[in-house]
């Protein structure tokens, strides 16, 4: 089973490269640019003996808030891919 | 006086660090990361460099390493626990200080000397420092750039935690122009005990006039200083 784990910087807090990427966005003229986020996107092949997306999914979480997040500055979503 | 520096897979001031406390009489062993014991040692210090390769976030990975069970065990009881750069953000990212570093704002690696400001002297990185004293030394980091959301910000001020500010040569502080955009210019900070201390400049690269600047002796003496068998 595939999940993707969408990771990205907390709202409100400060996301340099967003920043800087806005900045060069408008400095090429697209003025509609309020803001940019940045994030990371992983994914993640499981090898399950049951087919239970509810009971790996929450293996996938644990997983987010022990290492592929910084639950401190990071929210994270995840999705069942395949 | 026995103090561990923790080398990870990456880790490249170990030996700036022991030359350092060397230097101050201490007696500084290097010690491998998947060391399980500290028993014998007063003192920890993670030293700067990229502990397995930064990969994920910086931290992240060694902070698994088995030694931080046992550095989070002597945190716990009162020892004087210090990162320096990368060190900082290990213990950060291991839940022994608040907050995290990011990239620096310009998204530019720093390396150069900067000043920054003694805020007090109730630390174990600042003991034997005089509060307001501007320190001269070497920054050398793209990810020094320290957030928390604002509660914790709060907390951390409110605390007294934040022990050393980036400033001008005259000391003052101007958080427009701090050089990587940490908040509140934080160049580092304590927990709530004052036991565990994170900074992101380095005190052993300012360790000797032959280096440019001994500033960083005020800080690394302030750390042996807290170590009980010393004191």
């Amino acid at each position: 089973m595939r999940f993707r784990v969408d990771i990205r910087r907390r709202e409100g807090l400060s996301d340099p490269e967003g920043v800087t990427t806005r900045r060069a966005l408008r400095d090429l003229g697209y003025d509609a640019v309020a803001d940019v986020h940045f994030g990371r996107t992983i994914y993640l092949d499981l090898d399950l003996d049951a087919d239970d997306p509810d009971a790996a999914t929450a293996d996938v979480a644990e997983m987010c808030e022990r290492l592929l997040a910084n639950p401190v500055i990071e929210d994270y979503d995840i999705e069942v891919v395949g | 006086m026995k103090v561990a520096v923790a080398v990870f897979p990456g880790t490249n001031c170990e030996h700036d660090v022991t030359h350092a406390l060397a230097g101050l009489g201490a007696t500084a062993d290097l010690v491998w990361h998947r060391e399980m014991s500290l028993a014998g040692y007063d003192g920890v210090v993670i030293p700067g460099g990229f502990a397995h390769g930064d990969y994920l976030r910086t931290g992240a990975i060694a902070r698994f390493s088995p030694i931080m069970t046992e550095i989070g065990a002597m945190a716990a009881a009162g020892a004087p626990v210090l990162g320096i750069c990368n060190g900082f953000q290990v213990l950060c990212e291991a839940g022994l200080l608040p907050g995290a570093l990011i990239a620096n704002r310009e998204l530019a690696f720093i390396c150069r000397h900067v000043h920054i400001r003694v805020e007090h002297a109730d630390s174990v990185l600042t003991c034997d420092a005089e509060p307001g004293t501007v320190l001269r030394i070497p920054l050398n980091s793209y990810e020094g750039n320290w957030v928390a959301p604002a509660d914790h910000v709060a907390e951390v001020e409110d605390g007294h935690r934040v022990v050393l500010r980036y400033c001008d040569a005259a000391g003052n502080v101007d958080h427009a122009s701090s050089p990587n955009g940490s908040t509140n210019s934080i160049a580092g900070l304590v927990n709530d005990a004052g036991n565990v201390a994170g900074l992101m400049p380095h005190p052993e690269r300012a360790s000797d006039p032959a280096l440019g600047s001994a500033d960083g002796l005020a800080l690394l003496r302030s750390f042996l200083a807290a170590v009980p068998a010393l004191s």
